[in-house]
């Protein structure tokens, strides 16, 4: 009979520590590798500039204000897209999750437009709706909609038939067995989803900023490379990797707040 | 359910038949037996004979195929324990206790009294904050037990509550499980597979054959109560579980 119920606070909070560190050592030797790279092969600045020209190009750019501006574009691109499909998959995947019949009726449609890449696709939907922001956005919704339809599916099936019974021995309503035991027990699953969901939807709105359009981190792409600016480049790509990375654990976080009852899930990661 | 009023839960030429793509399952034959108010009921049998269903057509969870079953209110409230504790994971001891009475929609403070009024009756003292995976399997159950209590039900349907556990453990979960009993005049149904602790428990136990169940026996223990260990030595007590070993060993069946 186990009988600490505490949590042991101090060997996590040193092991964030020690991440923390093997973070900033890992990155330095990728700067200096990047570096020495570039001294080594004498590359020229517009195959390959060095960390302190990238780094020059992102001050230059930061100060004139287009980095900013291109980023929110993105970013907006990025949430609205994650917000509509999400909600989108939300609901159909409920839908789904209760009724087989209508499962079997769409998966053809459903397996059908997985395995078409949206890449694929993406040009004919910046014909169809403009270079604008709205084609980035249904790009967008179209990436994350699959991974959290999927979860949700997944999600609602693993709720325990007990606990559904022991839910209809109590004579509770479908709204109350929704809200007290079919989100909570979906929920690890369904933000497993969420979190595919959000890094995919960067991919999605910077396919969609390359294929055409005139504002966004793609379009900043587009432009230097056009100009064999190089830096610039990097300074695009840099910057989708931290908006991606932000938003995972940015997940990750709200995902540990609605679920720390899972303390063992953290130990796997 | 219909009610009816002179027991407390009766069943009438019960059957109950499963069609399912692998065909067709005759669970239940043709059971007939009732229980009076606050008794207290063991059904036993070999594996696969319908005991569990049984317990899920009280509940209400499967309709019956034929006949009927009826208690002697018109909304029986029904607390189940089921095999495995079947908490939820994300809700603390107290809030799993506390589910039914959230689900009635009752304020929080009459809640949260009645919660650890049954948290004491439970003997889960100092555990109302942990988690489900913090607990043994025998808190878990206990935990189970406490929230099948809190709504003051009116039948205690027990699905092999104590099967997971070590036969220690077990044996002092049947000990409590009587004390409760004594002390709150309920009336329990309880599926188990020990026949020491059918007799040791009830009032009555219902010998089940193997499918489709039907009742081979059904006995009375009038064994005196309170029943304490020393009752498992005396001849009475052994007259009875032979009786009942005998009966399911002729049904030509092994008992787990």
């Amino acid at each position: 009979m186990k009988s600490d119920t505490g949590k042991e606070t101090t060997p996590q909070s040193t092991g964030l520590f020690s991440r923390l560190l093997y973070l900033a050592a890992s990155l330095l030797i990728g700067v200096l590798l990047w570096q020495a790279a570039t001294m080594v092969f004498g590359l020229p600045a517009f195959i390959l500039p060095g960390p302190g020209q990238v780094w020059r190009r992102f001050i230059q750019s930061l100060a004139e204000g287009q980095l900013q501006q291109h980023t929110l574009t993105t970013l907006f691109e990025v949430l609205a897209g994650l917000l509509i499909g999400g909600l989108a998959a939300t609901s159909l995947g409920y839908l789904l999750a209760k009724s087989a019949p209508l499962e079997k009726l769409l998966s053809p449609y459903l397996v059908a437009s997985q395995s078409l890449p949206v890449v694929a696709i993406a040009p004919l939907l910046v014909i169809w709706f403009g270079p604008g922001i709205f084609s980035k956005i249904l790009i967008c919704s179209l990436t994350v909609f699959f991974p959290i339809l999927i979860n949700t599916v997944v999600g609602l099936r693993e709720v325990p038939n007990d606990l559904r019974d022991l839910m209809r021995t109590l004579k509770a309503s479908s709204t109350q067995t929704l809200w007290k035991l079919e989100v909570p027990a979906a929920l690890p699953i369904y933000m497993g989803g969420l979190r595919v969901g959000a890094t995919l939807s960067v991919i999605g709105a910077v396919v969609g900023e390359l294929v055409g359009s005139d504002r966004g981190l793609g379009f900043l792409i587009n432009i230097g490379r056009g100009q064999y600016d190089t830096a610039l480049v990097f300074v695009a790509i840099f910057t989708l990797v931290f908006l991606a990375v932000t938003l995972y654990g940015l997940v990750l976080l709200i995902e540990r707040q609605f679920l720390s009852w899972q303390s063992w899930r953290q130990d796997v990661r | 359910m219909n009610s009816c009023p002179e027991a407390a839960l009766s069943v009438h030429n019960l059957d109950v038949i499963f069609r399912d793509a692998s065909g067709v399952v005759h669970a239940l034959h043709d059971l007939t037996f009732s229980l009076p108010p606050n008794g207290f009921l063991s059904l036993i049998g070999p594996s696969g004979c319908g005991k569990s269903t049984l317990l899920r057509v009280l509940a209400g969870l499967v309709p019956p195929t034929a006949g009927e079953v009826c208690y002697n209110t018109d909304q029986p409230k029904i607390g189940m324990v089921f095999q495995k504790a079947n908490l939820m994971p994300w809700r603390r001891v107290l809030e799993n206790i506390s589910l039914p009475l959230e689900l009635k929609g009752l304020p929080k403070k009459t809640i949260l009294d009645r919660v650890h009024e049954v948290i004491r009756q439970v003997g889960l003292e100092g555990f109302e904050r942990a988690y489900p995976r913090d607990l043994s399997g025998g808190m878990a159950q206990r935990v189970a037990i406490g929230r099948s209590l809190i709504q003051d039900p009116d039948i205690l349907l027990l699905d092999e509550p104590f099967g997971a556990l070590d036969a220690l453990t077990r044996e002092r979960m049947g000990d409590e499980l009587q004390h409760i009993w004594h002390a709150h005049k309920k009336t329990v149904v309880l599926v188990t597979h020990s026949i020491p602790e059918a007799v040791y428990l009830s009032d009555q136990v219902l010998a089940l054959s193997s499918r489709p169940g039907s009742i081979v026996l059904d006995m009375p223990v009038d064994l005196p109560r309170p029943r304490t260990s020393e009752i498992r030595y005396s001849d009475s007590f052994s007259k009875l579980t032979h009786k009942l070993r005998d009966t399911l060993q002729e049904d030509n069946t092994m008992i787990t």
